[in-house]
């Protein structure tokens, strides 16, 4: 309910980040584990699957499991250190309510008791949609699911989203549009096995290390590479050809590429012809986009957009992947299907070695998406407002079609709901969104001016310390589930530990806190799998369809990719084979996209193009990672790394501090000083709170389909600080 | 298993898993033998990691005032044994590739030994089991 239940120093102090550095009683203490766990990482869209080393009910360590397909063992630093998260001294154990003085332990019946009791409070007296749910992509399928039917049937209001709004939704949604379906549409050993890989908006290298991996391996048998990216990443340096595209300016460069093949005779006129609507407007839009047209604007040589085109006409099999960098953008969904209209010109997908694929985000950033807990979305990744879909859900919860609310405000939505005080309470579950979402000192502005404010969280993130109530729930490693990973694979994350002292499984939570609201018919679970269960059947059906898939058959088969509608089904490791898509008439979509500049571009006053990112040693809002020592260690703090041009014009020196600023606001950092940026833009990772937050800067302009924020461009400048 | 590590500091992604990994090892926790070096970070993200040649004649053991350090007949340069060592650095300064580490708390030079612990047990070093570019690779010479 407002301001900093203490001084910051003094929850810090209390709370953390602090830095775990050993395993329980230190490295030499450690001996031989007691019992191995396979399961996953708990961070990205990758799932590499690990083995976490169990001894005296601790997790004292990880051993790569070689035997899980998709990372034979490989793992990115993130992955080796994960374990450090348990054990945890900043670990909350207790639940926690705001006092005069920080905050005080309560029982679980007081806490829950005054969660509900202020809940139906604010909904008698300002409606129901007056308490809303954000909830996260890192929760598992089963805690997906729940989330969504938690807040239609157990709170009954409309307002639900998760922090995949951040992350999948410009592909989710630009996916639907051209496919009918969203999810990868190859499995990645087609990476390994592909002539051409085009990476575009995606820092493989930091972002989706392991997929590293499967692009050497096409390269090995004389695959080339193209990177299309602002930035100079590791893996760009090896690039066949490399484009450093302007922030901003995606679509024009994908309509150019598209233009130049053309041009060169390499699109498909069977596989237009035979399997997709659309073209003629494509072809009338991008006859516009010549690459000497736009190569001013891109900043990229005309010659060089031909040579992409060329190298993708010549390959027989091409792989197109991208991610957030074209996706954070208030063009994000024309981003992504002006990439899509090259891969269906050319006929390029739906064959082994030849596809398409967005690179997943957060843990389960796939599976998240498809269960109900975004604001549009019902299970089976169903469309909530879909009369057919609304009743077979209806029906299936037991509850009588009118009374499931309709679609609700997208998380940044909520936020604005909140600063409105249009939304008086809020329960938090997996989401730090002081530290994710764009314009941060609006978003602290917005979250002090809730009545009841709840977070479900197992560290006090920089959110929840502005919470009224502090609910401790579970690590990865303390539950049972199966998260959908990047290829659409559903695996299973397995239980090594019990959650320590009175911290409580997420799901346990959800279900109790429902029976207080007086729906505990709707939530009798007695685990993870009874949930699943539901969630299977729930999905029967729909486009995500889980219902022929089983705990036991993803062990298995070292998981199963969906759809898999029968018991006997195998699952659909590739997508839109023969070239059947999955809209009704099985033909794909063309969407002509126009360029559009971003919402806010650069002028006099600000005249720096700022585009913001992840380091590989940090995950997201960092509420796990910056209590991990061995990873803070390998990069402290953010820096805004800027082109020695840049820099010499400033009169800056690689260490200086230098002064970002934006219309929402500034940070000051030290400059990394680096020819593998382009000269006109600079970048700051975005992990961290407080004074260092990128998302001071960033601007709450969103894609007008899927609201993801505009991440990726904003207009600053950039002063020297004289000491 | 007796095979090689192999480099290719053309994959390196610079993500320093290798070093992560390396200190994991049960006799050197919390720190890596490894180290990962920008080569010139102003001009480009080229990545170095190096690991422990196992030379064929280990300039560590030779200048080893103490004979603390040998090359097994598997050709693995071994850490020195605890109870030669004497703490000298000679080896620290000797070796051209800056592996060998002496640990002021232990007063005991430590290296790479190619994960014994796990090699003995037909398992890969940990760092080239984890390296998710295939920039470190171990296994046998074709």
């Amino acid at each position: 309910m407002g301001h900093l239940a203490a001084p910051l120093d003094e929850l810090i102090a209390e709370y953390g980040p602090h830095l775990q550095q050993e395993p329980p009683g230190g490295f030499a203490a450690r001996g031989a584990p007691e019992r191995k766990v396979q399961t996953h990482c708990c961070f990205c869209g990758q799932q590499c699957g690990v083995t976490l080393l169990v001894k005296n009910e601790q997790v004292v360590g990880v051993e790569p499991w070689e035997e899980f397909p998709f990372n034979q063992g490989k793992l990115c630093p993130k992955g080796v250190k994960r374990y450090l998260q348990n054990n945890h001294p900043d670990r909350l154990r207790t639940p926690l309510v705001r006092s005069d003085k920080g905050f005080a332990r309560i029982s679980w019946d007081e806490a829950l008791d005054q969660v509900a009791e202020r809940f139906q409070r604010l909904q008698a007296r300002h409606g129901r949609d007056s308490v809303a749910v954000l909830s996260g992509a890192s929760l598992t399928n089963e805690k997906a699911y729940l989330m969504g039917k938690f807040a239609r049937v157990a709170l009954g209001t409309r307002n639900i989203d998760y922090n995949g709004r951040l992350c999948m939704v410009a592909a989710g949604a630009a996916n639907l549009k051209a496919f009918g379906i969203d999810r990868a549409a190859n499995p990645w050993a087609d990476i390994a096995n592909t002539d051409l890989i085009l990476v575009t908006g995606s820092n493989v290298s930091e972002c989706s290390p392991i997929t590293v991996d499967y692009i050497w391996r096409a390269r090995d048998r004389g695959a080339k590479l193209i990177v299309i990216d602002p930035r100079l990443t590791p893996i760009a340096r090896t690039a066949d050809l490399y484009l450093p595209v302007r922030p901003g300016r995606d679509s024009a460069l994908m309509n150019a590429i598209l233009h130049a093949v053309i041009r060169l005779g390499g699109i498909d006129q069977d596989f237009i012809g035979a399997h997709t609507h659309g073209f003629d407007a494509v072809r009338d839009t991008v006859a516009r986009y010549s690459p000497e047209t736009v190569e001013c604007l891109v900043g990229i040589p005309a010659h060089r957009i031909t040579q992409a085109a060329t190298m993708w006409t010549q390959a027989p099999r091409t792989m197109l992947l991208h991610a957030r960098g074209i996706e954070h953008h208030t063009k994000g969904v024309e981003n992504v299907l002006s990439c899509i209209n090259l891969v269906l010109a050319t006929g390029k997908i739906g064959k082994p070695g030849c596809g398409y694929a967005t690179i997943t985000g957060q843990g389960n950033g796939q599976g998240a998406r498809e269960h109900g807990q975004r604001c549009n979305q019902l299970p089976g990744a169903r469309d909530i407002e879909n009369p057919e879909h609304r009743r077979h859900i209806a029906e299936f919860w037991g509850i009588p079609e009118p009374e499931l609310p309709g679609k609700g405000a997208t998380a940044p939505e909520i936020i604005e709901m909140a600063q409105r005080q249009d939304i008086r309470g809020l329960l938090l579950l997996c989401f730090n969104p002081l530290v994710s979402l764009p314009d941060a000192a609006f978003t602290r502005a917005a979250l002090e001016r809730l009545d009841c404010f709840v977070a479900i969280d197992f560290f006090m993130s920089e959110t929840a310390r502005h919470a009224d109530l502090i609910l401790p729930g579970s690590l990865h490693e303390e539950d049972e589930g199966t998260v959908t990973s990047t290829e659409g694979r559903v695996i299973r994350i397995r239980q090594a530990v019990e959650p320590p002292g009175e911290a409580r499984r997420d799901w346990q939570i959800i279900c109790d806190l429902a029976r207080r609201l007086g729906k505990g018919e709707y939530f009798d679970f007695d685990s993870p799998r009874a949930i699943f269960d539901e969630l299977r059947r729930a999905s029967r059906g729909g486009t995500a369809d889980y219902s022929g898939i089983s705990y036991e058959k993803i062990e298995q088969q070292m998981g199963v990719f969906w759809p898999c509608p029968t018991a006997e089904h195998p699952g659909t490791p590739r997508l839109f084979e023969g070239g059947r898509f999955s809209h009704p008439d099985g033909r794909a979509r063309f969407h002509a996209v126009d360029y559009r500049p971003p919402a806010e571009d650069i002028n006099e006053e600000y005249p720096i193009l700022l585009t913001t990112g992840r380091v590989v040693s940090q995950f997201l809002s960092g509420t796990q990672t910056r209590r991990i020592g061995p990873l803070v260690a390998q990069c402290p703090e953010p820096r805004a790394e800027m082109h020695p041009r840049l820099a010499a014009q400033l009169g800056v020196t690689e260490g200086a501090l230098v002064r970002v600023v934006s219309r929402r606001g500034d940070v000051t950092l030290p400059a990394l000083v680096v020819a593998t940026i382009r000269p006109d833009t600079i970048f700051i990772p975005y992990h961290w709170p407080g004074e260092q937050s990128a998302n001071r800067l960033t601007q709450r302009a969103y894609d007008p389909i899927a609201k993801i924020p505009e991440f990726k461009v904003s207009a600053v400048r950039v002063e020297r600080v004289v000491a | 298993m007796t095979g090689e590590l192999f480099i290719d500091p053309q994959r390196c992604i610079g993500c320093r898993a290798c070093e992560q990994a390396c200190s994991e090892c049960p006799g050197h926790g919390g720190y890596s033998m490894i180290h990962l070096d920008d080569v010139e970070r102003r001009t480009s993200v080229q990545t170095a990691p190096t690991v422990c040649m196992h030379c064929d004649e280990p300039a560590c053991a030779s200048v080893c005032p103490a004979d603390a350090i040998h090359k097994g007949p598997d050709g693995v340069v071994h850490t020195a044994m605890t109870e030669r060592c004497i703490g000298c650095s000679n080896c620290v300064l000797a070796c051209p590739f800056g592996v060998p580490k002496y640990e002021v708390a232990l007063d005991l030079m430590m290296k790479c030994d190619l994960c014994y612990d796990r090699t003995s047990r037909d398992l890969r070093p940990m760092c080239a089991t984890v390296c998710p570019s295939g920039a470190l690779f171990y296994g046998m010479r074709a």
